[in-house]
């Protein structure tokens, strides 16, 4: 995936240029908000990584500016402002996704991934598949190797979530924004009990794990460990 | 402030001590009047009757009775106010144009005021007179006095003009008092009403002045100075929250970042490996601590007030529930849960959120410790007139009365809960988004355990 990254902050791009490109991106990078608009609108990129604040040109005025043009690129904010005006604004500029600083880079891949994943008009199945678990999003029906498991309507959002991202590593706050639309951090991990009692419904009595903790991570839902 | 508090009112008060300074001055003037007019004519009268006593002593004492019984007779023709009444040691009548002993007794002064009738044209009247009376060396009696009625006419005219004037000025005083007193408590009050919003976090308004340039204005003026000042304090806190935030998350990003980029690389061990994450949880634990004082500054400085919306508390309680549920089986923990209907608020739905995911946190953390039957934790969200409740209890060990206040303050950790992972910031939050919504979070003894209530206006002014 092509990978813009505006961020004025010389050693953190640095390393979120390294990282990406061991991650397997091919990576720009623009170091103030002047030059990130140009280069977003010069060359097609997969995903657009923005920080707030930017010399020049803030990363509001950058992002609002190419979706003026049209430019639909995906655009994950960076910022040290971490509050709910502060994310709104960057969601009401444009945005896709927020994430504040600091960031686990495991975060920022993941996020990443399913906003590259979310551009494409792929969405729109109603069935989705991962190895013998399948999902049946209109009839709200869960089956694995042809026997139906009956989940709480917030373990089948939870379940959706992580099948619409299969095979890629979804973070617990990921988890906590989009299937209980909490943005802070809870101090005890109540995501981790909550994926206890999914996989208890979904991987227990089958020989195949499906729900995978990946260390430093997150979870992912994946047919091949 | 309502106006029943008009007595109580600084104002009023000093408009009832002029009055009562007016009126004394008042009351002095006019009984000055009074004893100018009817006291000099009373006066008057008296010495009349005086002189005439001292003429008769004398002729009584040239002539005798005799001489005084016709001089008496004489003077008893004339139709003038004089009265007179000469009766002999036995009783008769001798001379006097009265007709009998008035049935007064003399006062101390020698005075008697008594009333007569008095034979006028159409018949007779009753009047009033005042007269000296004293018994002569031989055994009759003599009295001398004035018809007064006119004069006691004229008393009753002052007295009556005096009192009503003392009535009117004491009302227009009491009228005039009231009236200074509500226009100057309209000023106060407005003050008042600009004073309470901002403490409701509202900095941005002002008193308004009136442009008369009088001490209420100047008042305005220096409240506004006040407020400009503390409204650019405040901005000033934000903007060092914002940079605090900005400058210090950064380098704290690179170290994180440093640690996962080591941990990345091939090859490196195990032990490495553990202790480097070991120093990235460390660096979150920081983190999580930062954030969290950055969200109770931001609370406390109202400016997340921007971001208010309404919605119903009740779903955000049982959201918060739901999450946190799992967490409270798996540690032995029964939750009950009864929220009212539709109980609307306006307020910042995220930090709400985080405050009662705050309380649930807590009694979960400290509810698993039950001293008493089985560990449980009663959720409830209750509306009361013009506020709804969120009250979270547990019933484990509790806390003691006279640390209930204290625990709201930042990084406060009781003895107890050493043990317990948490940075003592978790309260403080709950606190500071009760202030910001201006309620109030009361923690209280559930006998047994906590109960904490958090107490939020329907509409944060």
């Amino acid at each position: 995936m092509r990978v813009l990254v505006i961020e004025d902050d010389v050693e953190a791009a640095a390393y979120l240029v390294k990282g990406l490109k061991e991650s397997g991106h091919t990576v720009d990078h623009a170091a103030d908000g002047d030059d990130g608009l140009t280069l977003a609108m010069s060359a097609p990129y997969d995903v657009l990584v923005v920080d707030r604040m930017l010399p020049k040109r803030d990363g509001l005025s950058v992002v609002s500016t190419i979706r003026e043009q049209g430019n639909e690129t995906p655009v994950l904010f960076l910022s040290a402002l971490g509050e709910v005006d502060d994310r709104i604004k960057g969601l009401k500029a444009g945005g896709d996704d927020y994430l504040t600083k600091p960031y686990a880079f495991a975060e920022l891949l993941a996020r990443i991934e399913v906003l590259v994943r979310r551009s494409n008009p792929d969405q729109v199945k109603t069935k989705l598949q991962v190895g013998d678990l399948e999902i049946d999003l209109l009839a709200r029906k869960v089956i694995r190797a042809g026997t139906e498991i009956d989940l709480q309507p917030r373990e089948f959002r939870l379940l959706e979530y992580l099948m619409k991202n299969a095979d890629r590593v979804v973070t617990r706050t990921m988890l906590l924004e989009n299937v209980w639309e909490y943005h802070f951090d809870p101090q005890t991990n109540v995501i981790d009990v909550h994926i206890s009692r999914l996989r208890s419904k979904i991987d227990k009595n089958f020989d195949v794990p499906l729900l995978h903790t990946i260390r430093g991570a997150g979870y992912s839902l994946r047919a091949a460990g | 402030m309502q106006q029943g508090n008009l007595l109580n009112t600084t104002t009023f008060r000093l408009a009832l001590i002029y009055l009562a300074l007016f009126a004394t001055s008042a009351i002095a003037l006019l009984g000055y009047v009074y004893w100018n007019t009817a006291g000099f004519l009373a006066r008057q009268s008296d010495e009349a009757v005086q002189a005439e006593i001292t003429g008769l002593a004398e002729q009584y004492a040239q002539g005798g009775l005799a001489q005084l019984v016709h001089i008496v007779i004489q003077r008893s023709r004339d139709p003038r106010q004089s009265l007179y009444l000469l009766v002999d040691a036995k009783g008769s009548v001798l001379a006097g144009n009265l007709g009998r002993r008035p049935g007064v007794d003399p006062g101390p002064d020698g005075w008697m005021d008594f009333q007569y009738n008095r034979l006028t044209m159409e018949g007779s009247e009753v009047h009033s007179a005042r007269a000296r009376a004293f018994p002569l060396p031989d055994g009759s009696f003599l009295l001398v006095g004035r018809d007064v009625q006119e004069l006691r006419s004229i008393e009753n005219l002052i007295t009556s003009s005096l009192a009503w004037a003392i009535a009117l000025t004491v009302a227009l005083g009491l009228v005039g008092g009231v009236i200074i007193s509500r226009n100057m408590l309209a000023r106060v009050d407005e003050i008042n009403q600009t004073s309470r919003n901002i403490i409701r976090g509202d900095l941005s308004q002002r008193v308004s002045v009136a442009g008369s340039g009088d001490e209420f204005d100047q008042l305005a003026e220096n409240l506004n100075e006040m407020l400009e000042q503390i409204e650019s304090l405040m901005t000033g806190m934000r903007e060092v929250t914002d940079n605090v935030a900005h400058d210090l998350r950064s380098p704290l990003n690179r170290l994180r970042t440093r640690l996962e980029m080591a941990m990345m690389q091939e090859g490196s061990s195990e032990d490495v490996r553990t202790e480097l994450e070991r120093s990235i949880a460390d660096a979150d634990h920081l983190l999580s601590t930062f954030n969290s004082l950055l969200a109770i500054a931001r609370a406390e400085t109202g400016s997340m007030r921007d971001t208010m919306t309404s919605f119903d508390l009740g779903e955000l309680v049982h959201d918060a529930v739901e999450l946190y549920e799992p967490v409270a089986e798996d540690a032995g923990i029964a939750c009950i849960v009864e929220t009212d209907e539709e109980l609307e608020i306006f307020g910042n739905r995220e930090l709400l959120a985080q405050a009662i995911a705050n309380l649930l946190d807590n009694a979960i953390k400290h509810g698993s410790k039950a001293t008493c039957g089985v560990p449980e934790i009663q959720v409830a969200a209750r509306r009361e007139r013009g506020a709804v409740t969120v009250s979270v209890s547990d019933n484990g060990p509790g806390i003691a009365t006279e640390d209930c206040e204290r625990v709201l303050g930042r990084f406060v950790r009781l003895e107890e809960s050493r043990n317990t992972p948490g940075s003592g910031l978790g309260l403080s939050l709950v606190s500071a988004a009760a202030q910001l919504h201006g309620g109030k979070l009361k923690l209280s003894d559930a006998e047994p355990g906590l109960k904490a209530v958090l107490r939020l206006p329907v509409r944060a002014t």
